[in-house]
């Protein structure tokens, strides 16, 4: 007991340094490599969100990152020259959070009757009407501006600490991808802590429930429209807060940010790394943040040295990867990379 | 005799052209265990189904209660007190024995999403009394040393026993089992029966749909059949036994 209280003690103590360390390693390699590093976590933020949806709760979300461009232009709309509001991140992380969830609930109420593939095109419609909407909201009023987008964004600040720019905090030099590292770390541990909580819980069991038979889920009183609606607002809180820091981070927002592309990576995320299972998810979203960027940087240089000159385009070259890799893992480990011991032990079942 | 707990009034329900409850009317009086039997096709899954608020009847409805239920809505039928079980169990078959009845016990508790977040001492307690409840409810229907098995590893008369667990988790005053016994065998059989006795001696009304006419007969205070959606007879398994519309309904003299 006391020395499996150690090790894990031990275990955190480890990750803890390692979670603090890895924004300095990273910038041995260039600032970037920092900023690949926070979107790295921001995905993970946003994976876990859409895990509640997918996950736990068993709907299948198209359209999720609809509720992430709410959260982003929530803040760019308030925290910008664009209507000349600048309010601090205590008014508008709420605010865009509750838009979110507003929206989850307005998506979810007339369509969670549906089931599968067609809650699927229903959630895929409305991810790709918010970013017409977005696209289209510059005239008769601007509200939006358009396809052209926010500019000027203000950063994350509290009081007068800015997460922009570079601060010097003990006599190190912090660069503002640095800073928001850690933030976001911060942020993230917060929202493992949730997931794993509301796993463990009355509603988590509900939606689990409601997962493997939702008549069945009815019949215990399991009123399963509510509780969907739940994982739906919870995931699309979750999602509005990802949106407000993103777009706090880049300092500008288009709608071209919110493509369908991006809701299917972070579903892809959520699948791949292991439905349900948060670790999985985490590991998921590391790998295809993370991994895409390192081709970006490694197949140009390659290409180079080893032809003399650039053949293929990394960008396409990148898209066929990732394309491999989903089709290599759905063959070899359809659970995902790193599945609950549960799904494991099902899929193992189902094999023998 | 004792206060009727559920009443049919006039039950009716079609599918398409299929009459598959005739203006069924019949009561349960609290305390009783009531066998609700007929061939195949009869419509008493179609009762149940519309009882539990799974189909919404053409006409007619139920009080329960001293209330009349609504339809459409299987929660809440829940809610007030009715449980069931079905015919071709469904159980969350990739959640542990231990955590179906923990899912049973979701209507009779409250923590929401804020209580699972902050895990405040109200949650906390909440949630350590399910979870004792759950399992002295394992224990109950005697499968607790399968806790912690995935429920569609349990054998099938053990899911059986788990399903009937959940049931019981949300409190019934009205419990419901939709066949049972099929598929058991002669020990098995027995063993449920001396089960659903002591349900009932613990104070739950127990409606039973069953095949196996002898287990009816012997275990069930008063008895309803149903023969092409219609209801042929109620009263006590000796006046039943012995009805000649009863005996044509099942050898389709």
């Amino acid at each position: 007991m006391t020395s499996r209280f150690f090790r894990s003690a031990v275990g955190i103590g480890l990750l803890a340094v390692a979670l603090i360390a890895l924004p300095f390693v990273a910038a041995l390699g260039g600032q970037a490599w920092v900023r690949i590093l926070d979107f790295a976590i921001l995905y993970i933020f946003l994976a876990l969100g859409l895990n509640i949806v997918v996950g736990f709760a068993g709907l299948l979300d198209l359209g999720y990152i609809a509720f992430y461009a709410v959260g982003a232009y929530t803040w760019a709309l308030l925290a910008s020259p664009h209507f000349g509001l600048h309010l601090p991140i205590w008014v508008i992380l709420p605010i865009g959070a509750s838009l979110a969830c507003l929206a989850g609930v307005v998506l979810g109420s007339p369509t969670l009757k549906l089931r599968g593939d067609y809650l699927a095109i229903v959630t895929l419609g409305f991810g790709e009407i918010v970013r017409i909407f977005l696209n289209n909201l510059n005239a008769p009023i601007n509200i939006t501006n358009g396809p052209q987008g926010i500019t000027l964004i203000d950063p994350v600040a509290f009081g007068s600490f800015k997460f922009s720019g570079t601060t010097q905090i003990f006599g190190l030099a912090l660069s503002g991808p640095q800073k928001y590292y850690y933030l976001l770390v911060t942020l993230a541990i917060l929202v493992v802590v949730i997931n794993l909580r509301l796993q463990h819980s009355r509603i988590g069991r509900a939606w689990q429930a409601i997962r493997e038979d939702e008549v069945a889920a009815k019949a215990v009183g399991i009123n399963t429209r509510n509780i969907k609606l739940l994982a739906f607002a919870m995931g699309a809180s979750f999602g509005g807060i990802a949106g407000g820091i993103f777009s706090a981070m880049q300092g500008f927002v288009s709608p071209e940010s919110f493509s369908l592309i991006e809701s299917i990576m972070v579903l892809s995320m959520v699948v791949l790394g292991g439905m349900g299972h948060i670790p999985g998810v985490i590991l998921g979203a590391v790998l295809l943040s993370i991994l895409p960027e390192a081709l970006r940087y490694g197949i140009g240089p390659l290409q180079t040295a080893v032809f003399g000159k650039m053949l293929v385009d990394p960008e396409s070259l990148r898209m066929l990867a990732f394309g491999l890799a989903l089709v290599l893992v759905m063959r070899f480990k359809p659970a995902g990379l790193w599945p609950s011991p549960t799904r494991q032990r099902e899929l193992a079942e189902a094999k023998s | 005799m004792s206060e009727v707990l559920l009443e049919a009034k006039a039950v009716a329900k079609h599918f398409g052209g299929v009459q598959a409850l005739r203006e069924v009317s019949l009561s349960i009086r609290r305390g009783e265990i009531y066998g609700l039997i007929g061939p195949n096709g009869a419509g008493k899954t179609t009762f149940f189904n519309c009882m539990t608020g799974l189909y919404v009847p053409d006409g007619g409805g139920f009080v329960f209660a001293g209330a009349p239920l609504l339809a459409d809505a299987p929660h809440r039928a829940a809610e007030r007190g009715i449980a069931r079980t079905f015919q071709n169990i469904r159980l969350f078959g990739n959640m542990t024995a231990l955590e179906n009845v923990m899912v049973g016990r979701h209507v009779r508790t409250g923590a929401g999403i804020f209580g699972a977040m902050f895990q405040n001492a109200a949650t906390r307690a909440e949630e350590a009394a399910i979870r004792q409840k759950a399992d002295d409810l394992l224990h109950y229907v005697r499968i607790e040393e399968r806790a912690d098995d995935l429920a569609r590893n349990l054998s099938y008369g053990d899911q059986r026993r788990l399903e009937i667990a959940r049931a019981l988790a949300t409190d019934p005053k009205l419990l419901c089992l939709d066949e049972p016994a099929a598929g058991m065998n002669a020990t098995e059989t027995a063993e449920l029966r001396e089960l659903i006795d002591g349900i009932r001696s613990d104070g739950t009304t127990v409606l039973l749909i069953e095949h196996d006419v002898k287990l009816v007969m012997g275990l069930c205070d008063r008895v309803a059949v149903l023969d092409y959606g219609a209801l042929v007879i109620e009263d006590v398994p000796a006046v039943v036994q012995k009805d000649q519309r009863v005996i044509e309904a099942y050898l389709g003299a």
